[in-house]
């Protein structure tokens, strides 16, 4: 298995922030599934690493996965994404260049990865104090109002009722139901109805993390504003975590059922 | 001006097969040269090529069980001519299980490299199948460009690593970079770095061992940390490493710094020279 370790230096030549993981490839997949812009913007803490896109997507590393991990202080900072999977993983320090090992069968590959000041990120304050509606569902339940639905809307609604969710698309003219008593669904807390509209455009880059997970929390908060939080289980049974947040359409009418 | 040649051995036929396929993924055109010894695929470094040269060679008696030629004069007694390399390479596919194979050069309508495929059908009746290869004869005062490339000397000269693992760091590489920077030392280290504004990228092969030196004053001055370096376009590196699908009986790369790679390869009984000059 490819071996990496990183070093992150600070202006005293101190690594500051230090880890290896073992098997890369899993890790990869979590990558791939949050690339699709150029920046990321990345946290270190003691818990684990954090990636933001474009402030509405996160990837959470716990620190649990990696066999070793040290931070000394809490860092932010920016890399370019693009290279991400080029060189199947890479991480980032703050101010001073970045430096990543990764060994395979007899090559090492040493990357310098320099660093950007973090863009501010946009907070959206979803907090779960605010949750109004939350339901589990296993990804494959998923895989059908992604890929049915976009195809031809621009638009999806998706209306969470005591019962069950329901996703529509194409302005009202299909849909998909999800039973609250459905084998497919593993949790269902509904407090009220609530029906929300959200562009496609913003939803659809959330479906590369639908792919490499099992289960896929969706809520809502007093807002309408819509979490996605997909569950990777890597094969060492441990679990990574790759959120989505997304706001309403507001102008965009109510389809007609 | 004439030639036929035949294969009769099965092991024959695929390991020729293996090297036409090798030629058609290292050049779209290329030159046979024909000898009473040898024969040659030859790619000349001109501007077309973006200064890539190729220069393969292989002995007829380790192919062909009969071979005949007669060259354009007694005392030119090579034939040079040029072909479009996919062609021969599909013509020889249909050879893969063939009884024998037979080469010749014709002239119908047009000058032609014919190949002929005696195939030993499902009910044990013998079928022919025949490809005309059109191809150029390439006139005699054409025939200096064509020569032998002479291999400058070397600054280092180093084992190569398993070209799979190169080939793909390669084009992981390719894309983060268009160019890259491959440099070796005489202590058995090469390295491929590409740098970026926002990346530098180094892949270190080590323990690959240094060829003994032909001089040997030249190497002992030489200190051995001292990487010699060349600039590559990383899609004429590429090239060369996707033509290689089965790993060589012996890799060898030679380094002329700031000039150019030389790689030269041996495919059990077949050599293979490619150079690639440095990015100017």
């Amino acid at each position: 298995m490819p071996l990496l370790t990183w070093h992150i230096q600070d202006e005293n030549d101190q690594y500051s922030s230090v880890g290896s993981l073992d098997n890369v490839r899993n890790v990869s997949t979590i990558f791939k599934s949050i690339h699709f812009r150029d920046h990321a913007t990345y946290f270190a803490t003691k818990n684990g690493i954090k990636v933001t896109v474009e402030n509405a997507i996160n990837a959470f590393l716990q620190a649990l996965i990696f066999q070793e991990f040290k931070v000394q202080e809490d860092m932010t900072s920016s890399i370019a994404v693009g290279t991400l999977n080029a060189l199947r993983m890479c991480h980032q320090g703050y101010g001073c260049p970045c430096i990543l090992f990764l060994e395979e069968e007899r090559a090492v590959t040493v990357c310098k990865i320099n660093t950007q000041e973090p863009e501010e990120t946009l907070d959206y304050d979803f907090c779960s104090t605010n949750v109004t509606n939350k339901i589990i569902l296993q990804s494959e339940g998923l895989h059908e109002a992604f890929s049915e639905l976009d195809v031809m809307s621009e638009v999806l609604q998706i209306a969470l009722s005591p019962d069950k969710l329901s996703v529509f698309g194409n302005a009202g003219s299909s849909h998909l139901d999800y039973l609250k008593d459905s084998g497919l669904v593993e949790a269902f807390h509904c407090n009220q109805t609530q029906i929300n509209r959200y562009r496609i455009s913003l939803l659809k880059p959330s479906t590369k993390a639908l792919v490499p997970s099992c289960k896929v929390s969706i809520q809502t908060d007093n807002r309408g504003f819509l979490s996605l939080q997909y569950m990777i289980r890597k094969e060492d049974e441990q679990i990574c975590f790759v959120e989505y947040y997304c706001c309403p359409d507001e102008e965009v009418p109510e389809f007609e059922s | 001006m004439k030639f036929r040649a035949k294969i009769v051995d099965g092991a024959c036929l695929n390991h020729f097969t293996r090297v036409s396929n090798m030629i058609a993924k290292l050049a779209k055109t290329c030159t046979l040269r024909i000898s009473p010894d040898k024969l040659n695929f030859i790619l000349s470094d001109k501007l077309a090529n973006g200064g890539v040269s190729m220069w393969c060679e292989l002995e007829q008696e380790n192919f062909f069980s009969e071979f005949q030629m007669e060259g354009v004069s007694r005392e030119n007694n090579e034939i040079y001519l040029e072909l479009t390399s996919e062609n021969l390479a599909r013509a020889l596919k249909t050879a893969q299980n063939a009884r024998a194979l037979k080469i010749k050069l014709t002239n119908k309508h047009f000058p032609c490299l014919t190949v002929s495929v005696d195939l030993l059908s499902v009910s044990s009746s013998s079928r022919i199948v025949t490809h005309d290869i059109p191809i150029k004869v390439i006139p005699r005062k054409l025939w200096k460009d064509l020569q032998e490339p002479v291999v400058p000397h070397p600054d280092v000269s180093i084992y190569l690593p398993v070209l799979k693992i190169m080939k793909s760091v390669v084009e992981k590489m390719k894309n983060i970079s268009s160019h890259l920077v491959i440099e070796a030392n005489l202590n058995g280290e090469l390295n491929l770095k590409i740098e970026t504004e926002l990346v530098c990228v180094t892949t270190h092969f080590k323990d690959l061992g240094n060829p003994p030196s032909a001089s040997e004053d030249a190497s002992q001055d030489r200190n051995p940390e001292q990487m010699a370096e060349v600039h590559l376009e990383i899609r004429k590196l590429l090239q060369f490493l996707v033509g290689q699908q089965v790993n060589p009986t012996k890799a060898l790369c030679n380094i002329v710094s700031n000039k150019m790679v030389h790689f030269d390869l041996l495919h059990e009984d077949v050599s293979l020279q490619y150079f690639i000059p440095a990015l100017s």
